[in-house]
């Protein structure tokens, strides 16, 4: 049977980081606000504890906390002379299900984004004017600066208690951290995870470089620490079920963990869980969206009227969402013309794979993000006079891969794969294996965007959504460059052998192992509505009551993972509703 | 011997009958009686600040923990209470005239929260009637405004349950005759003025006394032992004393009071139904009178149980039980068994750790517990469940364990009263049980 909802003040479609912190804001501004959740309720103590979470079989192999391909999938292909095919089993994707989103399973590197990567176009115009672009590529500016993100930045930070140390404080670089980075005005809530043997072998061989080590922002807790919702966290105990798993002892930040709590004290909050959004609602002149469209758990459909909408989903559902309710101008690859599903861009990763010979690199005690990273290669951090090709990558070594079963590949090579010599190869690379992780940037491409799918559905009827992606010039060249200096790293760590990778070599795919999970674009923001989908408040520029939260509105990645800028830019949209908006709804660009 | 037996029970009979027949006209007249009490009459700002205090009366004597099922309508009551002679529901306090109060008048009300007389007759004791009778005709007066406005809710409960005899409510007479006493709190001389608002609190609308002090086998209060804690339901309420190692003279008063602001403080966090007084009522007293609650126990007498020899770091309870603690507890509760501030209890010197009675440790191991949520502290951690995962002997040792280290001592936990609470609460076997070759349970 169909039926309405009582009208809310706002509605938010997708509880995860996003939806958590918008919904957070706006009912501590008094608004009345529905949230709408197409899993289950979770929480900490009675899904995940540490009874439950230390599973290996059931999260690392059989991925329980992410959502199945079997409730919605997306089909793949590399250029648009291909017939995409649907990604029918476990891959680089990896959607968030239930309360809490991808914030339950995240590895948790909280980063913020470097300076440049907010106005790469503005930064191209004014140091590499002669540079010339590979063919195709899209540079353009997000409508936003660091310096106005950089409040909601340390209030995200705040909320999660992420560990770390400042690199930067108030224009002082600080000894210790990161010296590229944007200036901050604090120093990180909690202190750094303790280094890894693994990561201390990587700081002492960089530094001796004339590099700058630093441990990576982390939302594995440093230490016991209160955050301004009255929430208490605990220190991570380095248990190594981190990505993938949902943590249990309270100590990797979450929705769930760090703003779900408050929420529900909340009498203007309500939650409607297993409950699937189909379609935002347009209003009659098109102007405006009236609220949005569900499947409930009974079969129902329901409606949700709304004020305002909220779309916070994972990045590829917010732009299916988008298609699914014909709103904004698709973009049509021949023309270069339309903006929803242009400029989808991705993660560049390269990597160094060592072998040591009478180390002891215990990996079982690790975290998510127990990095230490050089970002000197980073974004636009060194000079790309000459180089042919934009960004880079931070260079990291990377402790986040103890579990027995996911190792069981970890070998030189060569190695023979099965029986008692596989054994013994593997009890002795257990301790001495090694990882450097090249996360690199990545800019959009013409041939590379999302659109629906002509053939493929899902449960609902309702279109899959498509992407075609595919590498570019600039990537290769990029990741190359970067791939050469893991491998001077490598050269100086002391390890017996090791591998060097650059994914750009092959073709995409989401079933390599090792690949990015960070999907990111193709609802960006920006100053154009012709080149974008939404203005730099996250407002659609087609409805001004319709937001849209997420790393769906990144014109380009940077070397960064997506989480920590996702939540800023919430957060700086939260404001402007909240300031401007409601008093006088409208475009905000007026 | 039989005659003997037969003989006894005759006499008894015998006794039993004059005693119904010399109380059946004290019953006629308690039932009938009025109990006259000072109401104010009050109208527009007057009967605002009325209503509010009534909620803050309604917050102090937590109306809430049993006429309001978690999730459902506020006081539609239906909540369960099991006690050892059987189930009692909690009535519907709503103004629906049906099903509710609505129909009342304030002497009514009176005569059930300080009276123990209701629409059927007697109430049982498992309403605090025998601490809210110490409430002053103000508090009763302002409750009774603010109990007006909760919304109608038409909803029939059946509250009582118990088997015969005990679902025969004029035996009640007998039982108030022998524990209950009457009487409007009186201020004590050897109590300041705050300590006797906190007696004033802790014996009337706290009823405190319901949980924290020790019963006898008909239920009434066992003299000589208020607040040295008590058992019910399955879990031990602990001892409100001074005493150092069990009861609270080992924690600050400003620790207590956090405690009951917020749930938690720098050692314990609530468990259980104190889970549920948290939430419901202390958390929205006034720090004075939070204050008031912990300087007046304070002034108790402690407890006399004394510190027990701790067990040997070689008894191979202790060995067995320390390699579960670092498997299975140390992760949350640190190596040193420090916990987390206001989240993550504290096991070394702990008077719940210590108790004399083992329940509530055992009770929160095996069902686990979703945490205090409170205005200033909303974070909830739990303790995971573990009935299903670790089997008595485990369980009892990693007990015996935490009950004996850091400074703890306390007797031991055997693998006997692990089985036994599985059965009382309801809770699932360990999963390593083998099932009987046959496939039935």
């Amino acid at each position: 049977m169909d039926y309405t909802r009582p009208k809310a003040d706002a509605v938010i479609v997708g509880l995860g980081w996003a939806g958590s912190l918008m919904a957070e804001e706006l009912t501590r501004a008094g608004l009345n606000v529905v949230a709408i959740e197409r899993g289950p309720w979770e929480t900490t103590s009675v899904n995940f504890p540490p009874a439950i979470a230390a599973d290996e079989l059931r999260y690392g192999v059989r991925r329980e906390i992410l959502k199945p391909p079997s409730v919605e999938t997306l089909t793949f292909r590399n250029d648009s002379s291909q017939t995409a095919l649907p990604g029918r089993d476990w891959n680089s994707w990896q959607m968030g299900y239930s309360v809490g989103g991808a914030g339950k399973h995240w590895a948790a590197n909280a980063w913020r984004f470097s300076v440049a990567d907010f106005q790469m176009a503005t930064r191209v115009r004014e140091r590499y004017s002669n540079m010339k672009l590979a063919d195709g590529l899209i540079v353009q500016d997000w409508g936003i600066t660091y310096d106005e993100l950089e409040p909601h930045y340390d209030r995200f930070e705040k909320i999660a208690g992420i560990s770390g140390k400042a690199g930067v404080i108030n224009g002082q670089v600080q000894a210790g951290g990161n010296p590229f980075e944007g200036s901050r005005r604090n120093e990180f809530p909690t202190p750094p995870l303790v280094r890894s043997h693994w990561n201390d072998i990587f700081h002492d061989t960089t530094e001796k470089m004339g590099y700058h080590p630093f441990p990576i922002p982390a939302g594995t807790i440093g230490g016991a620490f209160r955050n301004p919702l009255g929430i208490e966290l605990a220190p991570c105990t380095y248990c190594g079920f981190c990505g993938f798993y949902g943590c249990g002892n309270f100590s990797k930040s979450s929705p769930n963990i760090c703003v779900i709590p408050a929420l529900t004290q909340r009498s203007n909050f309500t939650l409607l869980t297993e409950c699937t959004v189909l379609r935002i609602n347009k209003s009659k002149d098109e102007k405006t969206v009236t609220g949005v469209t569900f499947l409930d758990s009974d079969g129902n459909i329901g409606y949700q009227p709304a004020d305002i909408v909220c779309v916070s989903a994972y990045q590829l559902d917010n732009v299916r969402l988008l298609f699914l309710s014909q709103i904004g101008r698709p973009y049509d690859p021949t023309t270069g013309e339309g903006t929803l599903g242009r400029a989808y861009n991705y993660q560049t990763m390269s990597y160094g794979f060592l072998y040591f010979e009478n180390e002891y690199m215990n990996p079982f005690i690790s975290t998510g993000a127990l990095s230490t990273q050089i970002d000197d290669f980073n974004g636009d951090n060194f000079d790309h006079t000459g180089l042919g090709f934009l960004g880079g990558a931070g260079i990291q070594a990377l402790s986040d891969q103890g579990t027995p079963l996911g190792m069981t590949d970890r070998l030189p090579a060569g190695t023979t794969q099965w029986g008692s010599a596989w054994k013994k190869a593997f009890a002795h690379s257990y301790q001495n294996y090694a990882k450097i992780q090249g996360q690199g940037t990545s800019y959009s491409h013409r041939g590379s965007y999302l659109s629906l799918d002509p053939t493929y559905k899902d449960a609902n009827g309702q279109a899959l959504l498509r992407m075609t992606f595919d590498y570019n010039e600039n990537d290769r060249k990029m990741s190359s460059f970067v791939r050469g200096k893991i491998d001077d790293i490598c050269k100086q760590t002391g390890a017996k052998s090791w591998e060097t990778v650059s994914f750009p070599d092959k073709h995409n795919s989401p079933f390599r192992p090792y690949d990015s999970s960070h999907t990111i674009g193709g609802a960006v923001m920006g100053l154009d509505p012709a080149t974008s989908v939404l203005n730099r408040y996250q407002q659609h520029w087609d409805a001004h009551n319709l937001f849209v939260l997420g790393a769906s509105s990144y014109p380009n990645n940077g070397g960064y993972n997506p989480t920590g800028t996702l939540s800023a830019l919430t957060l700086w949209t939260a404001k402007a509703i909240i300031d401007n908006y409601v008093k006088s709804p409208g475009s905000l660009m007026r | 011997m039989k005659t003997s037996i037969k003989k006894t029970l005759g006499i008894t009979a015998l006794a039993g009958g004059i005693v119904v027949a010399a109380g059946v006209g004290v019953i006629e007249y308690n039932l009938h009686r009025d109990y006259p009490m000072t109401i104010t009459v009050a109208s527009g700002d007057a009967l605002k600040a009325k209503i509010a205090r009534g909620q803050y009366v309604a917050f102090a004597a937590d109306c809430a923990a049993c006429h309001t099922v978690p999730g459902g309508a506020s006081y539609a009551g239906g909540y369960s209470l099991d006690t050892p002679f059987g189930k009692i529901l909690a009535s519907n306090i709503t103004s629906d005239k049906e099903t509710g109060i609505g129909a009342w008048s304030e002497q009514q009300f009176n005569r059930a929260v300080r009276h123990g007389i209701g629409s059927h007759g007697y109430l049982y004791p498992a309403m605090p009637y025998t601490a809210y009778a110490k409430m002053t005709d103000q508090d009763i007066d302002d409750l009774w405004a603010y109990i007006r406005t909760v919304p109608a809710v038409d909803k029939a409960v059946v509250e009582n349950q118990l088997p015969f005899p005990y679902n025969q409510r004029f035996l009640l007479a007998g039982w108030n005759f022998l524990f209950f006493h009457t009487g409007v709190f009186e201020p004590r001389k050897s109590l300041n003025p705050e300590q006797n608002r906190g007696a004033y609190l802790v014996e009337g609308a706290g009823h405190c006394a319901a949980c924290h002090t020790p019963k006898n086998a008909l239920g009434g209060d066992s003299s000589g032992h208020a607040f040295q804690g008590g058992t019910l339901q399955g879990w031990y309420a602990p001892d409100l004393t001074p005493n150092p190692y069990i009861g609270l003279g080992g924690q600050s008063v400003a620790d207590i009071v956090t405690y009951l602001k917020t749930g938690s403080n720098k050692t314990s966090v609530a468990s259980g139904p104190m889970t549920e007084a948290v939430e419901n009522s202390t958390q929205h007293l006034t720090d004075a009178d939070l204050h008031a609650i912990v300087t007046y126990l304070r002034t108790l007498p402690a407890s006399s149980t004394s510190v027990p020899i701790v067990l040997a770091a070689n008894d191979p309870r202790m060995l067995k039980g320390k390699l579960v603690f670092q498997a299975a507890c140390m992760a949350c509760h640190v190596p040193n068994a420090s916990g987390i501030p206001n989240m993550i209890p504290a096991f070394a010197k702990n008077p719940i750790i210590n108790a004399p009675d083992p329940s509530s440790l055992i009770h929160t191991v095996l069902r686990g517990m979703l945490g205090p949520q409170t205005w200033q502290n909303p974070t909830g951690a739990g303790m995971p469940r573990f009935d299903w995962k670790m089997p008595d002997d485990n369980m009892a040792d990693v007990l015996t364990f935490i009950r004996n280290s850091w400074g703890n001592a306390a007797p031991p936990v055997t693998a006997a009263m692990i089985s036994q609470m599985r059965k009382n609460i309801h809770a699932d076997m360990w999963s390593g049980i083998k099932k009987p070759e046959n496939g039935l349970n």
